[in-house]
């Protein structure tokens, strides 16, 4: 019984969170579209609805080719290994006080050791393919991946430090029982976080590893059909997690005003965060690689440092 | 936390997993179904601007991967130490505090040095 309420609580939880990507797709086109004075996607369905889903059903219909070339078993693994580490998190993800799948004590090392997971997909594409472009787009991402890693690890310190949990919802209850959230104690750390998940997850300005005007399309160049769909929902899986872990550890989860349910207090921060990556996107030009590089290891590792000493010093001199 | 409250946790684990390999073999096998399948020569090569591919793409790359990849292993590793000691400090204290300080002056030392030697230079 308990075993049934389990499968259907992750099946809802998959086909709530395909929706979510499709209108999530949709949602950075127009926002993309009406910051440069578009209108976006608007043929498919009243103000452009179905788009997406008539893009999917384009790339379900689109035959799969896999150049002779390519390393075949590695080829075909590479799309699902980029894909399950990052629907694997969010069972962890408390979406309110009473909403909630996998209650761990670890909830903060789980989250952060099953998402790079992702990486190891992108390199066994990028290698697997045995493309130029594929080979330096996977290169270039695994570079960037790794040292944006470390800043986005040692940002959450400071608000473990504070919390003095690494579960989820004690995080919550904590930010319920000083009232008020984090991400006004742990400014710096936010920051720092904001700026590294960015480059985690591969978005503009800083998504190199797929940058069209040099890399074709980086490590999925020769990926069609719904292989590359995978490697897509993948990306938006993961944009949407980092969002839900955004706003669990810096803007107080399910916490707020009472006349709305608590879930939708944590889907409406998570859009903030959507709306955010999607605003930066249309705003900054693409980084040049050794300045992002460079960015990672002097400014932003430093800084967490710098966070995680002031953290523990205020915590241990108040008490 | 009791056993079973424990088990359960760790169950909605596998279901995840399982269920997030599901997906795409799932959604593969539907798709063979409805997609065409009409390979031949040209159209499984590998895609270089248009013109026939020359050597091999799976060549030994820069140096400078490795090195980043050293340097993500010691940040990496210190991470691990850094979280127990961030949940239980409370009852560390100072001692635990000052411990801790001094292995992050270490490591800045070490960060201040590949800084000083251009590691963290990217050509």
């Amino acid at each position: 019984m308990d075993l049934v309420f389990m499968i259907i609580y992750a099946v809802c939880l998959m086909l709530l969170l395909l929706g979510a990507v499709t209108y999530a797709i949709l949602f950075e086109r127009k926002v993309i579209g009406y910051m440069q004075i578009r209108i976006g996607p608007n043929r498919h369905g009243p103000w452009g609805m179905l788009q997406t889903i008539a893009d999917v059903s384009k790339l379900l219909m689109k035959e799969d080719v896999i150049p002779k070339a390519a390393d075949r078993p590695i080829f075909i693994l590479a799309p699902v290994i980029a894909f399950v580490p990052s629907f694997a998190i969010y069972a962890t993800i408390s979406w309110s006080e009473n909403i909630y799948a996998a209650d761990l004590n670890i909830g903060v090392l789980y989250f952060i050791g099953i998402s790079s997971i992702t990486t190891l997909g992108v390199v066994m594409g990028g290698w697997a393919s045995n493309n130029k472009y594929s080979l330096m787009g996977a290169m270039r991402s695994v570079a960037q991946v790794i040292s944006y890693e470390i800043p986005l690890v040692l940002s959450i310190v400071g608000v473990v430090i504070l919390a003095g949990s690494l579960n989820f919802r004690e995080i919550v209850f904590y930010q319920e029982s000083i009232g008020l959230w984090l991400i006004i104690p742990q400014f710096l750390g936010f920051i720092v976080y904001m700026i590294a998940a960015i480059a985690e997850l591969n978005r503009s300005p800083f998504d190199l590893p797929e940058a069209e005007s040099e890399l074709v399309s980086g490590y999925h160049t020769e990926y069609s059909g719904f292989r590359y769909a995978f490697f897509m929902l993948a990306e938006y899986t993961y944009a949407i997690a980092i969002s839900a872990l955004a706003t669990t550890l810096f803007l107080g989860g399910w916490l707020g005003p009472a006349f709305l349910p608590g879930v939708v207090w944590f889907l409406l921060k998570m859009c903030v965060f959507m709306f955010i990556w999607f605003w930066l996107r249309a705003t900054l030009p693409r980084a040049r690689v050794d300045h992002l590089m460079g960015f990672g290891w002097k400014v932003l590792i430093p800084l967490a440092l710098l966070n995680i000493v002031i953290t523990s010093i205020i915590k241990v001199w108040m008490g | 936390m009791d056993l079973a409250l424990y088990y359960e946790n760790y169950t909605y684990v596998v279901i995840f997993l399982l269920l997030g390999v599901a997906l795409p073999v799932v959604a593969l096998w539907f798709g063979r179904l409805v997609r065409p399948k009409n390979p031949y020569e040209e159209k499984l090569v590998t895609y270089e601007s248009g013109i026939k591919p020359t050597g091999d793409a799976q060549v030994r790359f820069h140096v400078a991967y490795y090195i980043v990849a050293l340097e993500f292993i010691i940040f990496d590793v210190e991470t691990v130490f850094l979280y127990p000691w961030a949940v239980t400090l409370d009852q560390l204290g100072w001692a635990g505090l000052n411990a801790m300080l001094i292995f992050i002056f270490v490591l800045g030392l070490g960060l201040a040095y590949s800084w000083k030697k251009k590691v963290l230079e990217w050509n």
